[in-house]
């Protein structure tokens, strides 16, 4: 009889895999955040309104995860940027190898932006590091005020709560000063947005935010790249991206 | 189904230590869970038993050793028990606590024996 020592973390090849994904999004100069969030609380929403607002300023391609079909991928593909679908089977969260072949199928130099949307589970996907620069936590209104505390992981594992459906906040008995103060117990550093992806509300600083942390990202990568990297940009407008990934995506 | 997919972590890393062809040998395989790992050690447990059926590993079991989640406090640096991942410091009263413990999802230790015929 002999023991082993071996004390290996069991997601080490995940975490592995994701620090080459965030790597390789940097050598880009590329922005991503993974978005998270219980089953219907508006991810694809989001993503629709946001790229009806971002997609001729900045060049945006959207990874979408999904237990089952490609419903979601063809609701982006509408919008006319890259999507690749990842349909997990039965799988309750992505985990970075899938990111990675994903980011295979991207032209990352004709992109300033990758949405990465989770499988809505507000559960195991905060244990998954996918290489992406920050999560972004969807909570909808109707879901309660108590939701930050019942699932805490994701909440502290995330940079950015968006509160989504607050048109809705009259019909209901969630309070959002409650959904505020709750999410800031587990996470103070949260920063907060608070949108209506039905009337639009609160969508216009939401978009400032993120064309803010594209501008940074692009900064940093010219700054390790040195002064050519604007110049490899400059050729590619919102069009150039469009169809790269589209052909693997699941418009067919 | 997340336990599922970490049993087959679990089994990548045991294949990594010991070949397949020293397989049997596996009697034990020791994890450490954290209390706020999002890890349910049962399922967990019964996972790994089903993976291995089959394979050369067929003979190992888990072995889960819990560990207790205690955080620490950013702004005064007290550790404490936190059953709650709201927990605000006992010393100080900040929010600014972040977990010490209790967030490990690690392979231990692998017990290696006399291989054992297995009977299907």
């Amino acid at each position: 009889m002999s023991v082993m020592t071996i004390e290996r973390r069991v997601l080490e090849k995940n975490d592995t895999i994701a620090a080459a994904n965030r790597a390789r999004l940097a050598r880009h100069g590329l922005f991503a955040f993974n978005l998270v969030s219980s089953p219907g609380a508006g991810k694809t929403s989001l993503l629709e309104r946001t790229l009806e607002r971002l997609r001729d300023e900045i060049r945006v391609a959207v990874i979408e995860g999904d237990v089952q079909t490609d419903l979601d991928a063809r609701r982006v593909a509408r919008y006319e940027v890259p999507v690749i679908q990842i349909v997990t089977n039965g799988g309750c969260h992505l985990e970075a190898r899938l990111v990675a072949d994903a980011l295979g199928g991207l032209d990352l130099d004709a992109l300033d932006l990758v949405v990465i949307e989770n499988v809505g589970n507000l559960v195991c996907p905060a244990n998954y590091d996918l290489g992406e620069a920050l999560k972004v936590v969807l909570l909808s209104t109707t879901e309660g005020d108590d939701k930050p505390l019942k699932y805490p992981a994701m909440f502290r594992n995330a940079g950015v709560l968006v509160i989504n459906k607050i048109d809705l906040v009259p019909h209901l008995d969630a309070d959002l000063a409650a959904i505020r103060r709750n999410a800031r117990a587990i996470n103070p550093d949260l920063e907060i947005f608070e949108v209506s992806c039905r009337t639009g509300e609160g969508l216009a600083e939401w978009c400032a935010w993120i064309e803010r942390q594209v501008v940074r990202g692009r900064a940093v990568s010219e700054r390790a790249e040195g002064p050519t990297a604007p110049a490899e940009r400059a050729g590619g407008g919102p069009g150039a991206a469009a169809g790269v990934g589209g052909e693997k995506a699941g418009r067919a | 189904m997340h336990e599922l997919s970490l049993a087959h972590s679990i089994l990548d890393l045991v294949r990594d230590h010991v070949p397949p062809e020293r397989g049997a040998e596996v009697r034990a395989v020791a994890v450490r869970v954290g209390a706020q790992a999002g890890v349910i050690a049962d399922s967990l447990a019964f996972c790994f038993d089903a993976i291995v059926q089959g394979t050369p590993y067929g003979g190992a079991r888990l072995v889960v050793r819990p560990v207790p989640a205690t955080s620490r406090c950013a702004t005064c640096g007290v550790e404490f028990p936190a059953a709650e991942a709201f927990a605000r410091c006992p010393a100080c009263g900040s929010a600014r606590v972040a977990y010490a413990h209790g967030r490990e999802l690690d392979v231990a230790e692998i017990e290696l024996g006399e291989p054992r015929e297995l009977t299907p």
